[in-house]
């Protein structure tokens, strides 16, 4: 399907990556909008509130976080694309109910430009430490799918990539901005809506009577209804079986949880997207994503420069992980280096899966401020030896 | 009469329950029971498709009302059935969204968006199921546990002050409040039906025995007794001062409509400011396209 037109704003621009998301949005067919002001997410829901009634759709400023990711859930049931934005604090809120959302298997999209933490921390200042909370910051076993731009031009285009996979998966897909990148400003170029592919929402082909709503096919996702189209369905965030309704079993929720799982982990290979640079006869290999990715460059050059053969992994998706790509590398390269504006957690994951067949050198950052590329670049240089 | 599958003569209700999930969970005697039935008579007495009509529920003993229902029924967060109504019913405005859910639920934990969904005069029916206690969990104090009655967390009797939850809502700008309690079946349906009819933010708190934990615990006998009690001890004033309404326990319970009245909803206020605002550039809210 191709974008709709009245939400995309063809042309070059000089956006800031707030602004540039939530562009991205639009195009991608987003609809409706709930939030609540939070630095440095704000500019998000500012433009969305100037641009919708343009567009014909929704903005509504909540409460609360609470009630801002209950509403995306509903609105999402509801048949519109759906999102939110928030940084740290809210984020924090918004934990409750996008379980209910990962549980409900509702499509919708939670845009998290992040500040330092932990708490109220740095309110105006980068950081990238909330990327665990996206993994698995609200209760219970399930999987997300996590997104990290490091440009405005990103933030629009993966903008558009979050909405698709929310609704190819049927899942809460995280966009993993931060301050550096909401921020920035830079030229964004959005393509004509004929160039812009959506994924539309897997709405069942079945009559009301032949319908289960959790029964999934093939690749692991049942297909869904709109509410108000006649199903007469019921969801819950209760463990549940095919029909939708309550089970408090043992089995059920094996099948359940593990199929709430499964359908991220086993099409990995068709969600994650990385960028490489001269990764095939590398010795060591940094990966970063989001501003840091940017960051490290300066490092990589001085370091080719050097005669040091270093490979380049930009992240792109951070969840789920590039597991099966590093297990390949980790059997040739002497390293790994991960700079993170964190104090090493997806650099956790890195050393799980690189499980010693390779160096995995980390390099923590508390918030506030961006790496040094001479401190990556000082790294790399130590997992060279 | 018509049969259902089993040759067995088929409920008058059975068109809008989910009978296969018949026996539901709740215990004899309880008023949740009666305050379905009434919600399903005023259904059925409403002239609304009932294929456009959604139900959303929070957590605990009245939460799971919207399971029951065999309408698009959603079993959400504790606290948060409004919210999610909130968003559902303005991605699909042509949808009746009502929010069936409990005491506890829509006025403790989800309080601050009980009172924001009355402000906004969001186009939504809530009713409320006021059983004075936490149930789910076994009978705790609740923010409308009458001042002196006992719960498992307050076992000495409540010190504390409860919610007069018409007040709340009604200074808050719902345009219909009422309340009736569980013996009050014919004024509680025929309320009902006003409510759904009601545009705009409609709330109706319904008085209703917990016999199991809140009746035992305070010696109250059984669910009939507190039925005999809100026989002998409702008073119907339609139009009671809002602040005439504080619960006390074991004291009069004033019941009946107690606002009815017109003001823009959200989505008309939406709708008329900012194409008021914005002229022929103004795109409503109803023709953003869906998700397919
Ligand atoms: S515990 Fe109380 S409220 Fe819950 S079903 Fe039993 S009687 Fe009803």
């Amino acid at each position: 399907m191709k974008a709709d037109p009245k939400g995309v704003l063809t042309g070059e621009h000089y956006l800031d990556g707030d602004h540039a998301c939530t562009e991205g949005a639009l195009a991608a067919g987003c609809r409706f909008f709930a939030g609540y002001p939070i630095t440095p997410s704000t500019e998000v829901a500012e433009r969305f509130s100037a641009r919708i009634p343009h567009v014909g759709g929704i903005f509504i400023q909540m409460e609360d976080e609470l009630g801002s990711m209950a509403a995306v859930v509903g609105a999402s049931w509801g048949g519109k694309k759906s999102m939110t934005v928030t940084s740290g604090p809210g984020f924090s809120l918004m934990m409750e109910n996008i379980g209910l959302a990962a549980m409900m298997e509702t499509p919708c999209v939670i845009v998290n430009v992040q500040r330092g933490g932990p708490s109220t921390g740095l309110p105006t200042m980068v950081g990238q430490s909330d990327m665990m909370q996206a993994r698995w910051g609200s209760h219970g076993d399930y999987e997300i799918i996590a997104i990290s731009p490091a440009s405005p031009q990103e933030a629009f285009d993966y903008s558009i990539k979050c909405f698709n996979l929310a609704e190819k998966y049927r899942v809460p897909v995280m966009f993993m901005m931060d301050e550096c990148v909401g921020h920035m400003t830079e030229k964004v170029v959005i393509p004509n809506p004929d160039q812009i592919d959506v994924e539309p929402r897997r709405l069942t082909k079945k009559s009301p009577k032949d319908y289960l709503p959790y029964e999934p096919n093939e690749d692991l996702v049942p297909d869904m209804i709109v509410a108000g189209d006649g199903y007469r369905i019921h969801s819950t965030g209760l463990t549940h079986d095919e029909r939708g309704y309550p089970a408090m079993k043992p089995e059920v929720q094996e099948k359940l949880v593990h199929r709430l799982v499964d359908k991220i982990s086993k099409n990995a290979d068709k969600i994650i997207e990385l960028e490489e640079d001269q990764t095939d006869d590398a010795d060591v290999i940094v990966m970063a994503y989001g501003i840091t990715s940017r960051v490290t460059m300066p490092a990589i050059f001085k370091a080719r420069k050097k005669g040091i053969k270093v490979g380049f992994i930009k992240m792109i998706t951070v969840w789920p992980f590039p597991e099966k790509r590093v297990r390949e590398l980790a059997k040739k390269v002497k390293a790994f280096v991960m700079p993170e504006i964190n104090l090493g957690q997806v650099a956790l994951e890195l050393e799980r899966v690189v499980s010693g067949k390779a160096g995995v050198h980390h390099i923590p950052h508390a918030g506030g401020w961006v790496h040094d590329p001479e401190d990556i670049y000082k790294v790399i240089v130590e997992a060279a030896k | 009469m018509k049969k259902n599958a089993g040759n067995v003569p088929e409920h008058p209700m059975e068109n809008l329950l989910r009978m296969d999930r018949i026996p539901h969970i709740w215990c004899s005697t309880c008023g949740i029971g009666t305050a379905v039935s009434c919600f399903i008579q005023a259904l059925q007495n409403f002239d609304y498709p009932l294929d456009k009509i959604a139900v959303v529920s929070g957590i605990g003993c009245s939460g799971r009302i919207a399971g029951y229902i065999k309408l698009d029924s959603f079993h959400t967060t504790h606290g948060r059935a409004i919210p999610f109504a909130t968003g559902l019913k303005l991605a699909n405005p042509e949808l009746k969204v009502i929010v069936f859910s409990g005491d506890g639920d829509l006025v403790s934990i989800g309080g601050n968006h009980l009172i924001h969904a009355a402000r906004r005069n969001m186009d939504i029916t809530v009713f409320c199921v006021n059983n004075f206690i936490y149930a789910m969990t076994g009978g705790q104090c609740a923010p409308t546990t009458p001042t002196d009655a006992n719960s498992s967390t307050s076992p000495y009797g409540n010190f504390d002050h409860p919610f007069n939850i018409p007040l709340l809502v009604g200074s808050c700008g719902a345009t219909y409040v009422a309340r009736w309690t569980a013996l009050h079946i014919r004024r509680l349906t025929r309320s009902m039906q006003e409510a759904l009819e009601k545009p705009g933010f409609s709330f109706v708190e319904i008085i209703a025995p917990c016999s199991t934990l809140y009746a035992r615990r305070n010696r109250l006998g059984t669910g009939l007794d507190l039925m005999k009690f809100y026989h002998d001890n409702s008073v119907i004033q339609h139009g009671a001062p809002l602040e005439s309404l504080d619960i006390q326990f074991q004291k009069k319970i004033i019941v009946g409509k107690f606002i009815d009245k017109k003001r823009p909803t959200f989505l008309e206020a939406w709708d008329q400011y900012l194409g008021k605002k914005l002229g022929d550039k103004f795109i409503s809210a109803e023709k953003g396209i869906r998700a397919a």
